[in-house]
């Protein structure tokens, strides 16, 4: 991958929690316009990586940089997608997903508009005057995909976004997550502990070690993006991918 | 509750309890407790007097001034106490020794400082109220949900956003149940900041009819303010309850 293909960049990254250490010397690129999975053992540090990426945690040494400049904080070209949706209960679809823009100061109309736009786009129509307690778990979701995808961020940037769902809503979010990204062309990093759910949607995915977590190894799936869902889970290069990244991942285990 | 039992409604206790009220007044033990049927009679003659509708209005006053200060000193300083560790530390053991502590027993003290009169009672409601509703807005601010302030954070909100677009809705559940606890406390503040004062509103009132055994209307009285306090809070829990509805995703 050449340099100049990549989006987002981390170098030497080291995390400390008090004495605990939770990542050690994470190098690595990310390519513009690719989905990069980060996948490991739970507690390998992969939503600290994340958080890190995103302006949220300071390392305790090493850099990110996106663009080619360095990361000191949240920035408007990298939104977020978090596990427990982050909705705010007490305001409606419509203003949870303009949430982004309304603290950007755009005017009432102009976010609401572009709002509307996403909701459609992630399959929420009707629901724009609904409260997140009057929805399901995937629908939640949706919405918080709609507020990233709303403040028009080149990064997206996703904290096992879709492990609050149930398998099937799952499945189906997925599916709609590609056709979506195809539309988009959003670089996205994805934090996951599902192998067939890195396997699925990645086009590169990051093994991480246990604890303190280090770049295991690099896995291109290599899966043809052009065939239906169906048809990729039943391919060869699928099948192997997500059998080889089990037995890489195995030892990490007990 | 079984559906082939029929539901006994609320108002069949209070029934009960003014019968047999009216049956004890009746029987004539004592002169401190006139039949519940007297009092009525004496209340409305009460309640309409010029002397009741200053003394309310004198009382009314202190309690919306006194509760008034309560919040406006309160809920900062809740919020301030659950965003700023060392502000916590530093104020925090004296907000809960005063919440828990007989704040009556101040009420002399303050006469002796402010002076006999409106601005004692109007203190005495704040003292009343002001720590309980710190205290509940502390434990709802910290509360909120972590991922709400990191959202907010990632989407680029500056603090005063933080605090007027996410803090405050996450913490209105518990500042308002401080707020129900604070108006029950400011109610008791007012009597009490009156009673011992006692020359002014209903605490002047309720000193009159008790020292010149007017059971009567010291009954009638105090069946006002009971109702008066209940009403309040009862409108703040129905408040509470929306909110609740809103915030139950959390």
């Amino acid at each position: 991958m050449a340099d100049s293909d990549a989006i987002v960049e981390v170098r030497g990254i080291r995390k400390l929690y008090g004495e605990v250490e939770a990542l050690r010397d994470v190098s690595l690129v990310f390519p513009r316009g690719k989905l990069t999975t980060l996948l490991g053992p739970s507690g390998c540090g992969k939503t600290t990586l994340l958080k890190i990426i995103a302006g949220l945690l300071p390392p305790s040494a090493g850099e990110v940089y996106v663009n080619g400049r360095k990361v000191t904080g949240p920035g408007p070209e990298r939104a977020f997608v978090f596990q427990d949706f982050a909705l705010l209960p007490w305001a409606t679809v419509l203003r949870n997903v303009a949430f982004g823009l309304e603290l950007r100061g755009l005017p009432e109309r102009e976010r609401h508009e572009a709002a509307r736009r996403y909701i459609d786009e992630v399959g929420l129509a009707g629901f724009e005057a609904a409260y997140p307690h009057q929805l399901s778990g995937g629908m939640r979701q949706r919405v918080g995909l709609a507020r990233a995808l709303a403040v028009h961020a080149d990064i997206l940037l996703m904290d096992e976004p879709f492990s609050a769902v149930d398998e099937q809503t799952r499945r189906k979010f997925q599916e709609d997550l590609l056709s979506l990204l195809s539309i988009e062309r959003k670089t996205v990093i994805f934090v996951t502990h599902s192998i067939e759910e890195a396997v699925y949607l990645s086009d590169q995915i990051v093994l991480l070690s246990r604890r303190p977590g280090t770049v295991s190894r690099l896995v291109s799936a290599g899966i043809a993006r052009d065939k239906g869902p169906d048809e990729i889970r039943r391919d060869k290069n699928y099948l192997d991918a997500v059998d080889d990244i089990w037995h890489a991942l195995k030892r990490y285990l007990v | 509750m079984t559906p082939d039992r029929p539901k006994i409604p609320a108002t069949f206790s209070l029934l009960i309890w003014f019968l047999l009220w009216e049956a004890v007044g009746r029987a004539g033990w004592s002169s401190i407790v006139p039949p519940v049927s007297h009092v009525l009679i004496a209340g409305v003659e009460v309640f309409s007097s010029q002397k009741f509708l200053a003394a309310t209005r004198i009382t009314l006053e202190a309690f919306a001034l006194g509760m008034a200060c309560a919040i406006a000193v309160g809920v900062p300083l809740g919020v301030l106490m659950g965003r700023v560790e060392s502000a916590s530390r530093i104020l925090g053991l004296w907000v809960n020794v005063f919440v828990s502590a007989p704040i009556s027993a101040l009420v002399p003290i303050l006469m002796a400082v402010i002076g006999i009169g409106q601005p004692t009672v109007v203190v005495t409601v704040f003292l009343f109220a002001v720590f309980v509703i710190a205290l509940d807005t502390q434990v709802g601010v910290r509360g909120v949900n972590p991922s709400l302030l990191e959202m907010a954070a990632c989407f680029g909100a500056r603090p005063h956003q933080v605090y007027a677009k996410v803090l405050i809705w996450s913490a209105l559940p518990e500042m308002l149940a401080g707020l129900r606890l604070g108006v029950i406390r400011g109610v008791k503040g007012v009597v009490i900041g009156q009673l011992l004062v006692s020359i002014i509103g209903v605490g002047e009132l309720f000193e009159l009819y008790s020292r010149n055994f007017l059971m009567e209307e010291f009954w009638a009285l105090v069946i006002a303010v009971f109702l008066f306090a209940f009403a309040l809070s009862e409108v703040i829990a129905r408040l509470e309850r929306r909110v609740e509805y809103y915030a139950s995703t959390r």
